[in-house]
C-alpha cells in the first residue's frame, strides 16, 4: 500500500513484463532523442545558430541601409516593399506594434533574414505557414530561409508585447 | 507549540491538528484560487471564441494575465503545500516540525498573491504570466512574487524538517511510504523552482524600482523559465503521487514493484528540470547543442519516468483488482473498477488525459526542430491544459472527495453530482483540448485578442477550419467551466453545510487491501493498454516530422 511504510527487504526482483515495457520505453527515447541530430543533418528546417549582439540604434541603421538600398517595389499599408537580391542580407525589424520593412521574396532562393526588435520581446511567425522565431532586442537573429511556396504570407506576432499587440502584422510576397 | 493529536477513525492514521489545520486553509486558498481562474476563464474564452468576441482588447489581455497568474501558480502551489502537509506529517504519523512558521508561510503566500491580483485588476501589470522584460509591470507585482515564492518555500522546508523529525522521533519503521517519497520528488523539485523565482525576480522588482537599469531579456527568459516550467514539474510529481494515492484509497492498489515506482520518481529529480529550457528552443541565445541536450531532459530519461508510471499506477489497480477476483478476460479488472466514485473517475481520467493528450503532444512540440510549428500558437496552449487542468487539476478534484470527508470531516454534500462533475469538466475539457491544439496546427497564436485580425495593419486571411476548430474549443469550454462551478459549489458547500462524519471505523468508505496471496498476478490489461499508448505516440510524433517538413526550408 502507497500509503504505508516498507519494513523488511523491498527491493525484490522486478517482473519480466515491467522489464519489458522499461526496455521498450527507454528505446523509444532514445529514438526521440537521436532524431534532433538526425535532422541537422538530413532535415531541411532547423533553428539556426547565427546570432550577434546589437543594439536597437545599431540594428535600426543596417535596417534603414537595408531599405535606402532596395530595390523598393512598392509601397504597402506606408510600408516600403523591398525585393532584395538573394546575394545581399536582408533585415527585418519588430517594433511596437510593427514589422518593418514589407519584403518580396522569390521562391525557391535562399535568404540570410536578420531579426531584431526595437523594444520589446517579440515572436515571428510566419501565418498561416506556422514558422515561428522568437525576437529580441539587443540580440540579432539571422535565419537562412528558403521559400518554397508563393503568394502572400503575413508575419504575426506571436508573443505579447502590450494592448497594441494583436495589430503587429506584418508581410512578406513570395513569387 | 505543544502538538495535540487526534487519531483518524477511518485510516488509523495520527493527525496533529497544526497539520490539519494548514492543510484546510490552503485548500480553501486554492479553492478561491480556482474560483477567480475560473471568473476569468469564461471571459478569456468568450473573447477567444471568434462567434462571441466579448472583451476589447485591454480587458482581455488582463483577464488573460489574471486566469494564468490564479490557475498556474495559486490554485495549484496552494493545493500543493497543502499535499506535503498531508504526505509529511499525517502519512508518517508524527508532529509537524514548525507549526508557527508554517503559519507565516501561510501568510506570505496569500499577501503575495493578494498584491499580484490587486497588481493586475488595477491595470498596473498587463505583462501575462511571463511578464518578459523589457516589459514591465508595476514594481509590487514583483514584489508579490519574491513573497509568494518565499512562503511557498517556507512550506515545503517545513515539509523537509518534518521528515527529519519523524525519523528522529521513529514514528515510523523501514522506509518512508510512497506517497511521501513521491511528495519529497515534488518538494526537491519545488525548492529549484522557487529559487528561481527568487532569483529572476529580485532583480526584476530592484529595475522596476529603478535601482538597476537593464535585464537582458534572453537571460530573463533563461532564467524565468526555471522558475515558469520546473513549477509544472512540481505537479507532475505531486499528481502522479495522487494517481498511487487514490489508486490506494479507491481499489486497494499496491505498487507491483515499489523499487520500479521509486526509480521512476528519482528519475524525475535528477532530469525533469531540464525540461525549462523547451520555451527557449526557437530563441537567438543558446547554441542547438545546448538545445538539444537540455530539451531531452538528458535523453528522455524523464520521459522514461513518466512511461513506467503510466504502466505502473494500472498495473497497481490491476493487480488488486485481479486479487479480488476479477480474473476474466484482458479487461474485467478495469471494466468493474468504480467509476461511480468520483477519486477513481478522477484518477483514471487525469492518467488518461496526461497520458495520451498532455504528455504525448508535449514531448512532441518539445522536439527541438518540431517547436518551430507549435512554438507560441494554440498549440501550445492545448498542450498545456491537458497537462496542467485534464492532468493535475482533475487529480485534484478527485482528491479533494477524499479530503473532505477525512480532513474537513464533513459528507460531500452530493456524491452523484461530484461524480457528475469529473466526467463533465473532464469530457469538456477533452473537446476543448482537441479545438484548441488543431486550430494551433493553422498557426493561431496565443495570447492575442483577435484572431481575425480586424484591427491589424494588414488582414491575414484564416483558414475557414480554423474557425470551426476555435467553435468546438469553445463548446468544450464551456462544458469544463461547468464541470469547475459546479466543483467550487461542491466544495463550499460541504464545508459549509456537509453532514458531519462520525468518528466511527468504516464511516468513509475506503478499499480493502486484498490479500497478497503470494502467487503470481498478470497485469496483461495493462501491457495491452501501454503499447497502445507507445503506438499512438509514434504515429503522432512522426507525422508532426512530416508536417514539418512541409514548410518553407530553414536554418
Amino acid at each position: 500500500m502507497s500509503l504505508q511504510p516498507l519494513t523488511g527487504i523491498w527491493w525484490k526482483k522486478v517482473d519480466s513484463s515491467e522489464k519489458v515495457w522499461v526496455g521498450i520505453a527507454l528505446v523509444w527515447c532514445l529514438i526521440l532523442f537521436a532524431m534532433m541530430p538526425l535532422w541537422h543533418l538530413k532535415g531541411g528546417q532547423n533553428p539556426s545558430f547565427n546570432t550577434f549582439r546589437t543594439t536597437p540604434d545599431a540594428f535600426l541603421k543596417k535596417v534603414e541601409a537595408f531599405v535606402e538600398a532596395g530595390p523598393k517595389v512598392a509601397e504597402d499599408k506606408g510600408l516600403p516593399v523591398i525585393a532584395p537580391d538573394p546575394q545581399k542580407e536582408v533585415y527585418m525589424l519588430g517594433r511596437l506594434w510593427q514589422w518593418y520593412p514589407a519584403l518580396k521574396l522569390k521562391k525557391g532562393q535562399t535568404y540570410r533574414l536578420h531579426l531584431s526588435s526595437m523594444d520589446l520581446v517579440h515572436g515571428f511567425s510566419l501565418f498561416p505557414l506556422n514558422l515561428n522565431f522568437m525576437v529580441l532586442p539587443g540580440y540579432e537573429y539571422v535565419l537562412t530561409i528558403t521559400p518554397t511556396t508563393t503568394g502572400e504570407v503575413f508575419v504575426v506576432c506571436n508573443e505579447f508585447c502590450g494592448i497594441g499587440h494583436h495589430q503587429m502584422v506584418g508581410k512578406i510576397t513570395v513569387e | 507549540m505543544e502538538a495535540v493529536f487526534r487519531t483518524c477513525a477511518q485510516t488509523g492514521l495520527k493527525i496533529h491538528n497544526q497539520a490539519e489545520r494548514l492543510i484546510k486553509v490552503h485548500a480553501v486558498a486554492g479553492v478561491f484560487a480556482i474560483l477567480f481562474g475560473g471568473i476569468a476563464a469564461v471571459l478569456v474564452l468568450l473573447t477567444r471564441w471568434p462567434a462571441v468576441h466579448l472583451l476589447d482588447p485591454t480587458s482581455f489581455y488582463r483577464a488573460l494575465t489574471f486566469h494564468g497568474i490564479n490557475m498556474l501558480i495559486f490554485w495549484i502551489i496552494f493545493f500543493e503545500i497543502a499535499v506535503l502537509y498531508f504526505a509529511g506529517p499525517i502519512v508518517l504519523s508524527c508532529r509537524l516540525a514548525w507549526p508557527r512558521l508554517g503559519w507565516a508561510g501561510f501568510g506570505l503566500m496569500v499577501a503575495g498573491s493578494l498584491l499580484i491580483n490587486t497588481a493586475i485588476l488595477a491595470g498596473r501589470a498587463d505583462v501575462m504570466m511571463t511578464s518578459y522584460a523589457p516589459l514591465q509591470a508595476v514594481s509590487y507585482f514583483y514584489l508579490g512574487w519574491i513573497l509568494f515564492a518565499v512562503g511557498a518555500l517556507i512550506g515545503v522546508c517545513n515539509f523537509f524538517a518534518t521528515l527529519v523529525v519523524a525519523r528522529a522521533e521513529r514514528t515510523y519503521e523501514g522506509s518512508i511510504p510512497l506517497v511521501t517519497f513521491g511528495a519529497a520528488t515534488a518538494a526537491i523539485i519545488a525548492v529549484f523552482t522557487l529559487a528561481h523565482g527568487a532569483i529572476i525576480y529580485i532583480p526584476t522588482w530592484l529595475w522596476s524600482l529603478g535601482i538597476i537599469s537593464y535585464i537582458d531579456p534572453g537571460i530573463y527568459r533563461l532564467v524565468w523559465w526555471g522558475l515558469g516550467h520546473a513549477s509544472q514539474q512540481i505537479n507532475v510529481a505531486t499528481m502522479v503521487t495522487i494517481w498511487y494515492l487514490l489508486a490506494t484509497l479507491t481499489v486497494g492498489a499496491t505498487p507491483v514493484n515499489e523499487k520500479v515506482c521509486r526509480s521512476a520518481f528519482v528519475l524525475y529529480i535528477l532530469f525533469i528540470n531540464l525540461a525549462s529550457a523547451h520555451h527557449l528552443l526557437v530563441d537567438p541565445q543558446l547554441s542547438p547543442a545546448w538545445k538539444i541536450w537540455n530539451t531531452s531532459y538528458g535523453m528522455y530519461l524523464a520521459v522514461l519516468a513518466s512511461m513506467i508510471h503510466g504502466m505502473t499506477v494500472p498495473a497497481s489497480i490491476e493487480v488488486a483488482q485481479r486479487r479480488k477476483g476479477l480474473t476474466k478476460g484482458l479487461f474485467e479488472w478495469l471494466a468493474k473498477a468504480p467509476w461511480g466514485n468520483p477519486g477513481f473517475a478522477g484518477m483514471a481520467l487525469s492518467l488518461v488525459l496526461f497520458g495520451f493528450i498532455g504528455g504525448i503532444t508535449g514531448v512532441t512540440f518539445g522536439a527541438e526542430q518540431i517547436n518551430i510549428i507549435s512554438h507560441n500558437t494554440l498549440r501550445i496552449t492545448g498542450h498545456f491544459h491537458a497537462t496542467v487542468v485534464a492532468g493535475t487539476t482533475i487529480a485534484f478534484m478527485a482528491l479533494t472527495y477524499y479530503v473532505l470527508p477525512l480532513i474537513f470531516r464533513r459528507y460531500v454534500i452530493s456524491q452523484k453530482l461530484a461524480t457528475l462533475q469529473i466526467y463533465l469538466f473532464a469530457i469538456g475539457m477533452t473537446i476543448f483540448i482537441g479545438g484548441m491544439t488543431t486550430a494551433g496546427s493553422y498557426a493561431i497564436p496565443r495570447r492575442h485578442w483577435d484572431v481575425q485580425f480586424a484591427t491589424s495593419q494588414f488582414q491575414p486571411p484564416v483558414e475557414a477550419a480554423a474557425f470551426l476548430f476555435l467553435g468546438i474549443m469553445g463548446v468544450g469550454g464551456l462544458f469544463a467551466l461547468a464541470g469547475g462551478a459546479l466543483y467550487v459549489v461542491l466544495t463550499v458547500g460541504t464545508v459549509l453545510f456537509g453532514r458531519r462524519v462520525p468518528d466511527t471505523p468504516g464511516a468513509v468508505p475506503l478499499a480493502a487491501l486484498p490479500q497478497d496471496k503470494g502467487q503470481h498476478v498478470p497485469i496483461s490489461g495493462t501491457l495491452v493498454l501501454v503499447f497502445v499508448f507507445l503506438a499512438s505516440f509514434i504515429i503522432y510524433y512522426f507525422l508532426n516530422w512530416k508536417w514539418l517538413a512541409d514548410i518553407w526550408l530553414v536554418k
